[in-house]
C-alpha cells in the first residue's frame, strides 16, 4: 500500500476502517526517518520505543473502544519547544540539554493524550525559535527536501521538512513572526498561525509571549482544519486564551467562496518581492477570481515600520523570557564554577546560548533599559497599535487579506546567516500578522524556476480561522498541486 | 518604608494552586512547574488575592485602580526562578494596585498621619537558607515553598521622622491587617520591612531584611547612628543597599542590586478589572477598622478615648469586650467601665504573665459579667474576686467557684459538734481566757475552721460553740 502520499485524513480513514494497522503506520514512519533524516535532519530527538508500544496498544484496543480518537494512530512531529512530559524538550539550545519537562503542554494533552496522535519525536528549529532558516539550532541545520543546499525556512524548519518528506503526517509549530508560515512556504506545505488567544500557549516555551502562537503544519488544508478544531479553545491554564466558540472548521472549509472579497495590500507587492513569487501569487489570485471571488486593493500604510517594531518587541520580551536559563535548576551549567553565583550565571549564559540568542537578549535588554524604554519599547507598542488599526481599516472592505507569505523562495544555507538585518527583513510579510494578533494561513501556490515552492498567505480577521481555511481549501483544490512532493522523497525511502 | 506582608490567609499561591501553608512543610514540597518557573508555564491569577488586596487597600483608605496590569521586574538572583518577579509598577504605563492612603499614629499624645504612596500585589521569591550568617555560610540552599506566595507591598511617603514613629506606624498597620483578616502576622517571615534612611541633606541608604517588628526600631537606630558618625568623620554617605543582620547593617555588593529592573508589562496575564461594584461588595464585607471602632466604642459605651484605644489594640480583646457587655441588658455606663477595667487590667495582665492569647483560654465574655454582678450583690469582695481570676481563666465562673465551696461545706451539726468539742479540749488556754476576752471566741471558731480546712459552716459552728460553752 502506498502510504506516503496520503493526506493525514486519508490515512486516518484507513486506520479507522482497519485497512492498515497503526503499528505498520508508525513503523513505516520510523523507517522513512531512518533512511531520510540523514539527508534532511528534521528531527532532533526520536521517541521510537514509546511510539511503537503505543501503536501496539492502540491496535489491540481499537476493536474494543467505542470512541476513537480524532487523530488516532497518526505519526505526529512536535516542535522542540512544546513540552512533552518526560521527553527531552530543548528549544534546540545547549542551555536546555538534558531537560525533560515534568508536564505536557495543553496542546499535547489534546492531540496525543485525548485524540490518539502518536508522538514520534521532536523537530529541529532555530534556537529558541529565533531565526528564519533553522540554521541557529545547536544540533545543526535542517536541509530543505526540495534542494538540500537550501534552508527549509524557520524557525519550524524541521516540522515543515518532516511533513513534506512524509516522515510525519501532522506536525505542530509555533509562530512568533512567521515561524510556521515561512517554513511552510519554503517547503511547500500548509502552515497555520491561529489568532493570538485561539490556542493555549501553556507548555509552549516562550520566545516572545505577546506574539507566540502554536499552530499546525500539514500537507493539506483539510488536515490543518482538523488539527485546529482539536487544539483551539479556552484553557484555564492560559489567561490569554479566549473563550470564543470553536467552529467546525472541517465543514466550514467546504463552503463556496463565491462573492467573497479578498483584499490585496499594495505594499505586499513592492519591489522587495521576487518577481517569480509575485507572478505565482497573482496567478493564484486569478484562480480565486475564477471561483467567484472579487479582489480589491487595500493598504497597510505602516508596513514599512513592521520589521523595526517587531524586532524591538520580540527581543525585549525574549530578554525577559530567557532570563530563567541560568543553569541553577535544569539544563546545563558552565563547568567553570569560579567566582560567585552571578559569575556562574553569566558564564553559563555566555557559553550555552548561541550567537543569535545572545544578540537578541542584548538588544532586548538595551531596549528595556532606563532611558531607552520610552524611545524603543513604548514607541514600538504604539506602532503596533497603528498596524492593528491598519488591518482593521482594511477589513472594512474585504473578508480576508492575501499576498505572498515570503518575499522569496528558499535561500541557500549560509547565504544570510551572517547578515542578520537581511535575515530579519524577509519576515516583512509575516510579522505584521503577529503584531496585529491575526490568524494567517500559508499554502503552496506554485514553484519557481528552480522547482522551489512558493507560499500564498491568507490573513483573516480575529478568530476568523473559518474564513481563511475556507479560502485556502478552495484555492488548494483549484490549484491541485498539494500532492506534489520533492523527488528526493519519492518511492520507498 | 516598604512593608511586605504575605497574605497568609490565602489557601493557595498567587499564580498557581500550590498550598500556601508552607511553614511546617519539608523544603521544596509545596511547588509545581508554575511556581518554580519551568519553561512553558504561565501564571493564572488567584482571584482571592485580588479580593484580599482590595480589603487592605480599603482598610488603609487607598484609592483602588479599577484597571491594572502586572509588570515584570527583571533581575537575576538565586531566589528568583524566572529571572523576574511578577509585580506591579506605577510608572511606564503601569498602575499600582492602589494609590495613596494613610495610617494615623499617636505618639506622646500627638497624632500624625503617615501617608502612603502605593500598594502593590506581587509574588514572593523563594527562601534562601544559610548556615549561620549570610556572609560566612559555606553554602546557600533554596527552598521554593515560598516561591509564588502572594505578597502585598505597602510603600510610605518619606514622612517618618524617627525610629519610634516607624515602630508605631507598624503597630497600627499590623492592627489594620489583623482587622481585615488577610494575614496572620505572628507567623515567622510574614512581614518584612525595607527602610530607606537618610540624614537631611545627604543621600539615603536602603536597609533590607528587617524581619520583625521588634527589629525595625533597633535597625533604624543603628543605621541613623552609623550615618551620623560617617558624616561626623567628614565622609560621604553612599547610596547603597545594606543588609540588617540582627545587630548591624552591612553593605551588599552593589552588583547584586543594580537598580535598573527593566520593568515592562507581564503579558501572560490579562489586565485586572475591579469594578466599583466589586469594591463596594468587598467594602460591605469588611469589618469595622480599628480607627472607626475607637470612636464607636467611645460613644456606644461612654468609654474614654484612652480606654477605647487600648481595647482595640487587639481585635480579639475588643470583640470579647463587646460580646461581654452586650450579654447583660442591665449593664449601663458604670458596668461598661468596670468591665473594661477588669478586662484590660486583670485579664490582660494574666494573659501577659502567662504569655497567652484570650482566644486560647477558656475564659468566656459572660464570666466577667458574672464577676461584676457578684461583687455588686456583695457575695464577694473585689479583693476576693482578684484571687479568683486564675480559676476563671481555666473555665470557671465566680458563681461556680462559690457554688463548689458551698457543696463542700460541713453543716451537719453532729459532725461539727465533734470538731468543736475537740477544739475546746485541745485549747484550754483559750477557754480560760474566754470569760475576760470576747476575741477568744472568734479564735476558737478559727481553730474549728483550721481543723475542717475552712469547710465548716461558720454560722452553725458559732451556734454549737455557744451552746457548748454555756
Amino acid at each position: 500500500m502506498e502510504l506516503n502520499n496520503l493526506m493525514a485524513y486519508e490515512l486516518l480513514e484507513k486506520i479507522k476502517n482497519r485497512e492498515i494497522t497503526i503499528q505498520v503506520v508508525i513503523r513505516n514512519a520510523f523507517d522513512r526517518i531512518e533512511k531520510s533524516d540523514k539527508l534532511f535532519h528534521s528531527f532532533v530527538n526520536l521517541s521510537k520505543e514509546k511510539a511503537l508500544k503505543k501503536a501496539k496498544d492502540f491496535d489491540s484496543n481499537i476493536q474494543k473502544s467505542r470512541k476513537i480518537g480524532r487523530l488516532l494512530g497518526l505519526p505526529f512531529a512536535n516542535k522542540d519547544l512544546i513540552c512533552v512530559k518526560d521527553f527531552p524538550t530543548t528549544c534546540c539550545s545547549n542551555i536546555l540539554q538534558g531537560y525533560q519537562p515534568p508536564y505536557n503542554a495543553s496542546v499535547i494533552e489534546k492531540i496525543v493524550e485525548q485524540e490518539g496522535a502518536i508522538h514520534i519525536g521532536n523537530t529541529n528549529m532555530d534556537e529558541f525559535a529565533m531565526g528564519s532558516s533553522t540554521e541557529t539550532s545547536c544540533y545543526g541545520p535542517t536541509y530543505n527536501p526540495w534542494d538540500l543546499d537550501r534552508v527549509p525556512g524557520g524557525s519550524s524548519g524541521g516540522a515543515a521538512a518532516s511533513i513534506i518528506s512524509n516522515q510525519a503526517k501532522i506536525a505542530l509549530g509555533s509562530d512568533t513572526g512567521g515561524s510556521i508560515r515561512c517554513p511552510a512556504s519554503f517547503c511547500g506545505v500548509v502552515g497555520l498561525k491561529p489568532t493570538y488567544g485561539r490556542v493555549s500557549r501553556y507548555g509552549l516555551i516562550a520566545f516572545a509571549n505577546s506574539l507566540d502562537q502554536i499552530g499546525p503544519i500539514t500537507k493539506c488544508v483539510y488536515d490543518s482544519a482538523l488539527m485546529l478544531e482539536i487544539i483551539s479553545g479556552k484553557d484555564p491554564q492560559d489567561s490569554t486564551s479566549v473563550d470564543i466558540k470553536v467552529d467546525k472548521y472541517t465543514e466550514e472549509i467546504k463552503k463556496s467562496v463565491e462573492k467573497k472579497t479578498v483584499g490585496i495590500p499594495k505594499e505586499f507587492f513592492s519591489d522587495g518581492i521576487e518577481p517569480q513569487v509575485k507572478n505565482s501569487v497573482k496567478n493564484a489570485i486569478k484562480k480565486l477570481e475564477s471561483l467567484g471571488v472579487s479582489s480589491i486593493e487595500v493598504t497597510i500604510p505602516h508596513l514599512e515600520y513592521t520589521i523595526a517594531t517587531y524586532y524591538i518587541l520580540c527581543m525585549s520580551e525574549a530578554s525577559s523570557n530567557l532570563a530563567r536559563y541560568d543553569g541553577q535548576r535544569y539544563g546545563k551549567m558552565s563547568q567553570n564554577l569560579e567566582g560567585d553565583v552571578f559569575d556562574v550565571f553569566n558564564r553559563t549564559r555566555g557559553e550555552k546560548f548561541g550567537a543569535e540568542v545572545r544578540r537578541r537578549i542584548f538588544l532586548g535588554t538595551y531596549a528595556l533599559s532606563a532611558g531607552y524604554y520610552d524611545q524603543y519599547y513604548i514607541k514600538a507598542l504604539k506602532v503596533r497599535t497603528l498596524i492593528k488599526n491598519d488591518f482593521q481599516e482594511a477589513y472594512k472592505n474585504c473578508d480576508v487579506i492575501i499576498g505572498p507569505t515570503m518575499p522569496c523562495t528558499a535561500f541557500k544555507i549560509g547565504e544570510l546567516i551572517n547578515d542578520p538585518i537581511q535575515m530579519y527583513t524577509i519576515d516583512i510579510l509575516t510579522c505584521p500578522v503577529n503584531l496585529a494578533g491575526l490568524p494567517a494561513l500559508s499554502i503552496p501556490c506554485g514553484f519557481d524556476n528552480d522547482e522551489l515552492p512558493i507560499g500564498f498567505q491568507i490573513i483573516g480577521n480575529y478568530f476568523d480561522e473559518s474564513e481563511i481555511l475556507n479560502v485556502g481549501y478552495q484555492l488548494e483544490q483549484e490549484l491541485n498541486i498539494f500532492r506534489k512532493i520533492p523527488s528526493l522523497t519519492k518511492g520507498g525511502m | 518604608m516598604e512593608v511586605h506582608i504575605q497574605l497568609t490567609k490565602l489557601r493557595t499561591k498567587l499564580f498557581c494552586s500550590c498550598n500556601s501553608d508552607y511553614r511546617d512543610a519539608e523544603p521544596n514540597t509545596h511547588l509545581c512547574p508554575i511556581c518554580i518557573g519551568l519553561p512553558g508555564t504561565l501564571p493564572v491569577i488567584n482571584n482571592k488575592a485580588i479580593e484580599f488586596a482590595t480589603k487592605i487597600a480599603l482598610g488603609l483608605n487607598c484609592q483602588i485602580n479599577e484597571v491594572m496590569y502586572f509588570f515584570r521586574k527583571n533581575y537575576f538572583y538565586p531566589d528568583l526562578p524566572k529571572g523576574f518577579q511578577i509585580s506591579q509598577y506605577n510608572k511606564a504605563g503601569g498602575k499600582a494596585f492602589a494609590d495613596g492612603g494613610k495610617v494615623t499614629i499617636r505618639l506622646n499624645s500627638n497624632k500624625k498621619d503617615i501617608l502612603l504612596d502605593r500598594i502593590h500585589l506581587e509574588e514572593d521569591p523563594a527562601r534562601l537558607v544559610h548556615k549561620g550568617s549570610i556572609r560566612t555560610s559555606p553554602y546557600t540552599l533554596v527552598d521554593y515553598n515560598r516561591s509564588g506566595i502572594a505578597l502585598i507591598e505597602i510603600v510610605t511617603e518619606p514622612v517618618l521622622s524617627s525610629p519610634a514613629e516607624a515602630r508605631e506606624f507598624l503597630n497600627q498597620l499590623k492592627l489594620i491587617v489583623q482587622y481585615t483578616g488577610i494575614s496572620d502576622l505572628s507567623l515567622e517571615g510574614s512581614l518584612r520591612v525595607d527602610a530607606n534612611i537618610s540624614i537631611k541633606g545627604h543621600p539615603r541608604a536602603e536597609v533590607k531584611n528587617i524581619n520583625s517588628f521588634k527589629e525595625v526600631e533597633s535597625a533604624l537606630i543603628y543605621e541613623i547612628m552609623r550615618q551620623k558618625n560617617e558624616i561626623k568623620k567628614g565622609k560621604e554617605i553612599i547610596q547603597e543597599t545594606r543588609h540588617w543582620d540582627g545587630r548591624v547593617t552591612i553593605p551588599l555588593r552593589t552588583k547584586e542590586f543594580e537598580k535598573d529592573y527593566r520593568y515592562f508589562p507581564e503579558q501572560d496575564l490579562v489586565p485586572i478589572i475591579i469594578t466599583k461594584k466589586n469594591i463596594d461588595e468587598i467594602r460591605e464585607s469588611l469589618p469595622e477598622m480599628p480607627y472607626e471602632r475607637v470612636s464607636r466604642l467611645q460613644h456606644q459605651y461612654m468609654l474614654s478615648e484612652f480606654d477605647a484605644e487600648n481595647l482595640i489594640l487587639d481585635k480579639d480583646i475588643a470583640d470579647f469586650y463587646e460580646n461581654g457587655v452586650n450579654s447583660d441588658p442591665t449593664f449601663g455606663p458604670n458596668e461598661f467601665k468596670l468591665y473594661c477595667n477588669w478586662l484590660m487590667n486583670d485579664i490582660v495582665g494574666w494573659l501577659n504573665e502567662n504569655n497567652s492569647k484570650i482566644i486560647d483560654t477558656k475564659l468566656k465574655p459572660h464570666y466577667i459579667v458574672d464577676l461584676i454582678l457578684n461583687i455588686k450583690k456583695g457575695t464577694i469582695t473585689t479583693k476576693m474576686a482578684k484571687t479568683m481570676i486564675n480559676d476563671m481563666m481555666k473555665g470557671k465562673t465566680i458563681s461556680k467557684i462559690l457554688e463548689d465551696k458551698d457543696k463542700k461545706r460541713i453543716s451537719n451539726e453532729f459532725i461539727l459538734e465533734k470538731y468543736c468539742k475537740e477544739a475546746i479540749e485541745e485549747n484550754p488556754n483559750i477557754i480560760k481566757d474566754f470569760e475576760k476576752n470576747p476575741k477568744a471566741f472568734e479564735a476558737l471558731i478559727g481553730r474549728v475552721m483550721a481543723k475542717t480546712k475552712g469547710q465548716a459552716d461558720p454560722k452553725i459552728t458559732r451556734k454549737i460553740l455557744r451552746n457548748l460553752l454555756h
